[in-house]
């Protein structure tokens, strides 16, 4: 008859609460043939559960966006180049000053020529992009927002090559009317082009995007526009009374989209306040609204070595803030896609 | 042609995954990877552009006398998640390039020949179904088995399934069968068993339906999904009134311009 070993905890083993409470129970065991206490709790106990407070284990219920580095660009290139088409446009008809409707409109053209190669390099199969062209259906904002851009492309780029065809060989019927043409589609197209990227985003499944759908293609339209005006005063339109009453405009009305996101108390806003994407959110609303919007009252009371100065950075403020706009709304939307309480109405 | 409906019963099911199997043989569909979640028996976590059906293992805290479980063990149930194929799809509507179509059983299928991954459709899916295939570039979800459907055959996973939990027919013939089984499952003491199916929500009821145990919630099967296109009014006005003030914006701020400058 073998004897029992004997149960001896070494040195390393004592030291754990789980190894001694294993050993009481063996002893219990021994003594009394049965074990009444509840037994040892695993490492990592207790298991995750399902249930309607944690949902499926906090799995997230939606997909977060597939979209590249390319889609917030777009958003900040397409904006601007819209925005500057209509502007350039509206200066020409009201016959301002030649240089700045020159200026707008190559601002209007290198946009419509970045936005579609940027659009196109974010596909999953950039070969199939004609695909698009099979079908127009006005309940896709994407279809939508390809039309637009097909025309505002189209319409800004003819309009810039007619004028530099006009300046270079003189003017001739033909370019008149290419020009005219152009620039003609290029406001029709370039108005929605501005801001569809709002309703673009708006119209989706991802929390954070669609509780904003009613907002946030003005708020991108005012993006636009301070990014078109900046770009226009660093290529040297600081004089331009329109440039600083429209830029004025959209600090303002960005200051106040600002305070409305802040101030906004709803789980479903929670990435725009917290976190990295709630502190970029933050970066580029300073930068697109207060910034900008108190550099350019004063450069309205400086003397005019200050006004230059205080409108150069109050441009680059507002180009920078309407780029990291773009970037913190699409973040946004990939910290909600994670957010699995939003789509099950937990919490 | 008749339209078809899918029929998921979680109380038949008993988590032996050989729907995703048969999913997978017959679609072709790429493997996952070998991830432990810690997620009871789970490892897939949801479905995707591989994994186009997906048993879900709810295991919950225990409930004492819980229909038929013993009083100390967990309750533990299964349920097989699929494309719900909505009446008002967001991804049908999302997607520019029509590769999103509506076929005659009524489901929604995706033309891979067509699709040329702009993933809209991701973020359209109130569901989280349909995902872009990082390797192809494509967006890919469940088919419906269209191709057995058209040959007359019923999809692969609801043919595999041994218990009959995945039912598969005409989809009137589909609610009355599920209408009799919710009242079979009361008169067992499943009290708490449950018809999804997204009726009363903007997405105007699925052709993928499941009866689960308890809150949906448990299942990641949602309250109140919306498609969408809701939102497309709302959005569209904004954009107009945006687009109006850049205008009047724009030409009181040049015309005012040129009034100062004495033209």
């Amino acid at each position: 008859m073998s004897e029992m070993p004997k149960i001896r905890p070494s040195a390393a083993e004592v030291d754990s609460d789980r190894e001694l409470k294993l050993i009481e129970i063996r002893r219990e065991a021994e003594q009394r043939g049965a074990v009444a206490g509840k037994g040892v709790r695993p490492a990592g106990a207790p298991f995750p559960m399902a249930s309607p407070e944690t949902g499926y284990y906090g799995v997230p219920l939606l997909k977060e966006p597939a979209w590249t580095w390319e889609i917030p660009l777009y958003f900040f290139v397409g904006g601007a180049a819209g925005a500057a088409a209509v502007m350039g446009a509206i200066a020409d008809y009201t016959g301002a000053d030649r240089k700045l409707v020159r200026d707008a409109r190559w601002i209007a053209a290198a946009g419509a020529v970045i936005s579609p190669a940027l659009l196109v390099s974010d596909l999953g199969r950039p070969a199939r992009f004609l695909s698009m062209m099979r079908v127009f259906k006005p309940q896709s904002p994407m279809s939508v927002g390809v039309w637009t851009l097909l025309g505002f492309s189209g319409g800004a780029a003819a309009a810039a090559f007619a004028g530099f065809m006009r300046e270079r060989y003189g003017p001739s019927l033909p370019l008149r009317v290419i020009e005219n043409a152009g620039q003609a589609a290029s406001l029709l197209f370039g108005l929605p082009f501005s801001n569809y990227t709002g309703v673009l985003i708006g119209a989706t499944a991802i929390p954070v995007w669609n509780q904003n759908a009613g907002e946030l293609p003005i708020h991108f339209a005012a993006s636009g526009v301070s990014a078109a005006v900046g770009m226009l005063e660093l290529l040297g339109h600081r004089k331009s009374r329109a440039l600083q009453l429209l830029g004025l405009g959209a600090a303002i009305f960005e200051s106040w989209e600002g305070w409305r996101i802040e101030s906004r108390q709803q789980p479903g806003l929670d990435p725009l306040k917290r976190g990295t994407s709630g502190w970029i959110t933050r970066a580029g609303g300073v930068l697109s609204g207060p910034v900008p919007a108190i550099l350019r009252l004063a450069s309205l009371v400086g003397g005019r070595k200050n006004q230059d100065d205080f409108r150069r950075w109050a441009a680059i403020s507002s180009i920078a803030g309407s780029l990291i706009t773009r970037i913190a709304w699409v973040h946004a939307g990939h910290v909600s896609a994670r957010d699995w309480r939003q789509p099950l109405g937990i919490g | 042609m008749a339209i078809t409906a899918f029929l998921t019963d979680s109380t038949l099911c008993i988590g032996c995954k050989a729907c995703e199997v048969a999913c997978k043989e017959w679609n072709g569909v790429g493997e996952d990877g070998l991830n432990w979640s810690g997620y009871s028996y789970d490892n897939t976590g949801a479905v995707g552009h591989s994994t186009w059906r997906h048993v879900k293992f709810v295991e919950c805290a225990p409930e004492p006398g819980f229909g038929g479980n013993a009083p100390e063990l967990n309750s533990w149930s299964f349920s097989s998640d699929v494309c719900k194929h909505c009446e008002n799809a967001g991804c049908l509507e999302a997607c520019p390039t029509g590769a999103l179509v509506r076929t005659e059983f009524g489901g929604v299928y995706l033309q891979p020949d067509v699709c040329n991954g702009c993933a809209y459709c991701v973020v359209a899916c109130p569901f989280g179904v349909v995902q872009r295939n990082p390797d192809d570039g494509r967006a890919f979800k469940c088919t419906f088995c269209y191709d057995r459907q058209k040959a007359g055959l019923i999809p692969a996973c609801a043919k595999a399934c041994p218990t009959e939990s995945i039912k598969f027919g005409e989809i009137e013939s589909l609610r009355r069968k599920a209408t009799e089984r919710m009242q079979e499952l009361q008169r067992r003491g499943m009290r708490d068993a449950t018809f999804y199916d997204a009726s009363d929500s903007s997405v105007g009821g699925t052709h993928a339906t499941f009866i689960v145990r308890g809150d949906p919630r448990t299942y990641n099967l949602p309250p109140k999904p919306e498609v969408p296109t809701t939102y497309l009014k709302k959005a569209w006005t904004s954009s107009a009134i945006a687009a109006g003030l850049l205008l009047a914006g724009s030409v009181i701020a040049f015309l005012s311009e040129n009034r100062s400058n004495g033209r």
